[in-house]
């Protein structure tokens, strides 16, 4: 079989089990869905089939896991949403339709990423400009205590999203000019020269300052541990990582300090999680975190089964805040039980499998860069928030991959995979 | 740089196994959580359940009963309870509720209730339900109630602040249980203030307190029941053993007078035990209870069940023990020269009661010295009509000797027919009973009694009717709604 055929067989399973979480989910809740929403199902195959044309067009060579492994995430995600709120659904809907398109726009304009790395230094400045962008009274948004919006005219995005696609770009193209001599260094523990070591530093300050200015954890830790790990990955020096870690310790606990928000959901953290003690604020601070604790452990192995758990109130809100965006995760936990949940983390881990073998297979130092850097900042992001939202490490909000609703996510994320696929492409070309 | 990324992908694998033996960690937690404040998960799941009914002893009079919620955003069928019958049962059935969880038999068998009993049909027709797609229904009871007894208890008890409980002195049956003030269940979720806003001539009013098996209170001169008991079982007193009443009793030099409970002259002069009893003297009361000590008759009422919560299927903690009370705690001196025999011996010292354990006192007396286990359910049967569980009577106590049983019955039907309690009396149906007025110390705030059986031979009811607040006595005040009972229990129109 070859590889594109491959590809569309398995795209036509996710088709199915993507039917059957909609009948699922309509079956439990015939009284608020209609029957018409059946076909949201047949709508997503068809978009999805669609990028796959795209694909065996343009891609022949790529990755043929890649794509379904993505097509199901995202079916997880908007058959959750569309449990939550119908409506909600479609409009993720159309977001993936817009993600596609952006992806089939990639693929077939820029055709060769490699010329990405001529443009480095733009697109790292365009990165440093659109993480400033939510700084700009006119246009910043704040939403639960983070200004990671902006907002033009009716719509709200997340700049963040983009600057993290585009400073992976730059990363991958700096650190493939200067891997050797950040390499340097003599006996086991030196440091090479300031000169070198500036650009830890100066990136290090820049995460520094996008936490602060986004209130926000969760930004500052994903930008910096993917930085942490191209760098790492990049030199094989191990004190980059202890240096880089300290120095982000140091930051945390200098905003921890400064920062009461910061304060809160540490606290909130250690009063919460693991041992839950009485001190848990359940019906204040500690009300989502408390709620995405009780969703998870309410799962089961098996779970409520999809549209039966306890999620919405009678009201027809749900009981955890921000539940279809960065709390997705606790909704699965408890329809789809240990399993369901389990078998999410299995879907990124093998993600992140398929990427970083591209990487591997990959012959160039950017190639090679740019793959571990997409790979690393989906499966890094994913981790930081399911961690958060089971109480792992404290909360922070930032959404869940392919998974999450919320539409600037989503189409910075498919870019992610339509770059993921050209290298992938290119690869599997070279070594044919 | 491939070894680094190798690396890499492992130290990513090991954060993801970190998260799932986290979310695992959360499963295992699952019987912890579901409990805790503000948990939705186990309210919900009720909620989705049809309860089983709650119904009167006769099995047609609904005491609880659902009604259905079906809103869109719901997506589901809901059942909100309702209680038809209002205040009339509220103590006994209690309310199951979602802001406020449950009281009374609604919570004590909210298994049965819900369907959630290890009862093998039980399962198995959940397991049926559950594969048809079926709301799962939880099993009805049927209580031992008797829906118009009760009516005329609580509407005797309109306005006042006290309890009257009935039972079955050879079954244990729970007949009326009753309790004002009241409050209406229905108004539990989401007009609680309302209930909070009842005034009663108590203060609180506190119309949530389940007066009869929570509710303490003086017993007085219903008391001498079990110091008889203890005498006449000890053999140290007959029912003629005479007694010289000089209108008082000297107690640690001091002179403990008669009290108004008494009927007939002040001071009686030489009678017998058997008449102390029927004239309710405190003076004789306070001499049998110096001669035979107040450790036997701890050791006594505790053969009648005191210092144990009754074994009713009431939530524990709607139960209180009878006995002594020290700083509002059950106290069981070890040394018995910490407690005054003598005004032990009529109820006093330092005496606290439920109703529902002076209706066992009763009730032993009745049943020739056996009590038996009090139960306020009959049976419990499954959506298929199936009875999967009935209540057989059982004893709890041997109280007394029946000997000493057949003399205190007596006794106690000289209490009725000659004593203080002649307005018990019910024609054609002999009554036994004794009265109490118990001082609180304040003026017009005795707690008045009355406990009582009938018939005398072979009774079928046992009663204790408990007033605070009353300025009269225990026959004037307590007796006639303890007479309205019977009567209404009887099948007579008071």
């Amino acid at each position: 079989m070859t590889l594109r055929n491959r590809e569309l067989v398995n795209l036509l399973m996710v088709g199915l089990l993507t039917a059957a979480g909609f009948a699922a989910v309509y079956i439990a809740r015939q009284e608020v869905v209609s029957a018409g929403s059946l076909s949201y199902a047949a709508f997503f195959l068809a978009l999805f089939v669609a990028a796959h044309v795209v694909v065996r067009v343009a891609l022949p060579d790529a990755d043929p896991f890649l794509l379904p492994l993505v097509g199901l995430l995202t079916a997880v995600g908007l058959t959750m949403i569309y449990r939550i709120d119908p409506d909600l659904a479609l409009r993720q809907g159309l977001w993936v339709v817009v993600g596609l398109v952006a992806f089939a726009g990639l693929v077939l304009v820029v055709r060769d990423y490699r010329t990405l790395d001529r443009y480095k230094y733009v697109l790292g400045l365009t990165a440093i400009f659109l993480l400033a962008l939510p700084a700009v009274p006119a246009l910043g948004r704040t939403i639960n205590g983070a200004n990671l919006w902006v907002g033009v005219g009716g719509i709200v995005f997340q700049p963040g999203e983009f600057a993290k696609v585009l400073l992976v770009v730059f990363l991958a193209g700096y650190l493939r000019d200067n891997r050797e001599l950040l390499s340097l260094g003599s006996g086991r523990f030196a440091l090479p020269s300031p000169k070198h070591f500036g650009p830890l530093l100066v990136i290090w300050g820049g995460a520094m300052l996008v936490l602060f200015q986004t209130n926000d954890l969760g930004g500052g830790l994903l930008y910096f541990s993917i930085f942490l790990a191209m760098l790492w990955v990049a030199t094989a020096r191990w004190p980059y990582v202890a240096v880089g870690l300290g120095l982000f310790a140091i930051g945390a606990y200098a905003l921890y300090h400064v920062t009461p928000h910061v304060r809160d959901r540490i606290s909130i953290w250690l009063d919460c999680s693991w041992v839950f003690s009485s001190d848990c604020p359940v019906y204040k601070e500690g009300y989502q975190l408390a709620q995405s604790i009780y969703a998870i452990s309410g799962g089961g192995f098996f779970g409520q089964g999809l549209g039966r758990g306890v999620l919405v109130t009678p009201e027809g809100n749900t009981y955890i805040p921000y539940l279809e965006t960065d709390f997705i995760f606790a909704g699965i936990a408890q329809e789809l039980g240990l399993a369901g949940a389990a078998g999410v983390i299995l879907l990124y881990l093998v993600f992140c499998y398929r990427g970083f073998r591209i990487a591997m297979l990959a012959n160039d130092g950017f190639s090679k860069l740019l793959a571990v850097g997409l790979t690393a900042a989906l499966g890094i992001q994913a981790f930081i928030i399911m961690g958060g939202v089971s109480g792992l490490i404290p909360l922070t909000g930032i959404t869940l991959p392919f998974v999450s609703y919320g539409g600037s996510s989503i189409v910075a994320n498919f870019l992610i995979i339509g770059l993921l696929l050209m290298i992938s492409n290119h690869v599997n070309r070279d070594t044919a | 740089m491939n070894p680094q990324i190798r690396r890499l992908f492992f130290v990513l694998a090991g954060l993801f196994v970190a998260l799932v033996a986290m979310t695992t960690y959360w499963l295992w937690k699952a019987p912890d959580l579901e409990a805790r404040q503000g948990n939705p998960t186990l309210i919900v799941r009720q909620l989705t359940i049809e309860r089983g009914l709650i119904y009167a002893s006769d099995g047609k009079t609904v005491f609880a009963r659902n009604r259905k919620v079906r809103k869109k955003s719901l997506g589901r069928t809901w059942f909100v309870r309702r209680y038809p019958r209002g205040e009339l049962v509220a103590h006994p059935v209690g309310y199951s509720t979602i802001e406020r969880a449950r009281a009374g038999l609604e919570e004590s068998l909210n298994d049965y209730l819900t369907g959630s009993n290890a009862n093998l049909d039980t399962i198995l027709n959940n397991t049926i339900d559950k594969l048809k797609g079926l709301t799962r229904r939880g099993n009805d009871v049927v209580t031992t109630i008797d829906a118009r007894a009760q009516r005329t208890a609580m509407s005797a008890l309109a306005g006042k602040c006290g309890a009257a409980v009935a039972l079955d002195p050879q079954t244990g049956k729970v007949l009326v249980w009753a309790s004002q003030p009241s409050y209406d269940p229905n108004l539990v979720e989401g007009r609680f203030n309302q209930i909070q806003r009842i005034t009663a001539p108590c203060r609180p009013a506190a119309p949530l307190l389940d007066r009869v098996s929570q509710g303490l209170f003086i017993p007085g001169s219903t008391f001498k029941v079990v110091t008889a008991a203890a005498a006449l079982d000890s053999g140290a007193v007959t029912q003629s053993t005479t007694f010289v009443d000089r209108g008082y009793c000297i107690e640690y030099g001091k002179r403990v007078l008669n009290y108004a409970d008494q009927s007939g002259p002040e001071v009686f002069g030489t009678v017998s035990f058997s008449q102390a009893l029927e004239h309710s003297i405190n003076a004789v009361f306070c001499e049998v209870g110096k001669r035979i000590g107040a450790r036997s008759i701890i050791d006594k009422a505790k053969d009648f069940g005191f210092y144990e919560e009754p074994p009713v299927e009431l939530p524990s903690q709607e139960i209180a023990p009878s006995g002594l009370y020290r700083n509002g705690r059950l106290y069981d001196p070890r040394d018995p020269n910490a407690v005054d025999p003598g005004r032990f011996a009529f109820g006093q010292e330092r005496l606290q009661v439920t109703p529902l354990q002076m209706a066992l006192v009763a009730a032993g007396v009745a049943n020739g010295g056996e009590i038996m286990k009090p139960s306020l359910v009959d049976r419990i049967v499954a959506p298929n009509g199936k009875v999967i569980q009935r209540t057989k009577p059982d004893v709890w106590k041997e109280a007394m000797k029946p000997r000493t049983a057949a003399e205190l019955t007596a006794m106690m039907t000289a209490v009725v027919e000659s004593g203080t309690a002649t307005s018990a009396q019910i024609p054609g149906v002999q009554v036994a009973g004794k009265t109490g007025t118990a001082e609180t110390g304040r003026q017009g705030q005795n707690d008045t009694w009355f406990i009582a059986f009938a018939p005398a031979q072979g009774a079928r009811i046992a009663v204790a009717v408990a007033l605070s607040n009353q300025s009269g006595t225990g026959g004037g005040t307590a007796a006639p709604i303890a007479k309205a009972i019977i009567e209404a229990l009887l099948g007579r129109n008071a």
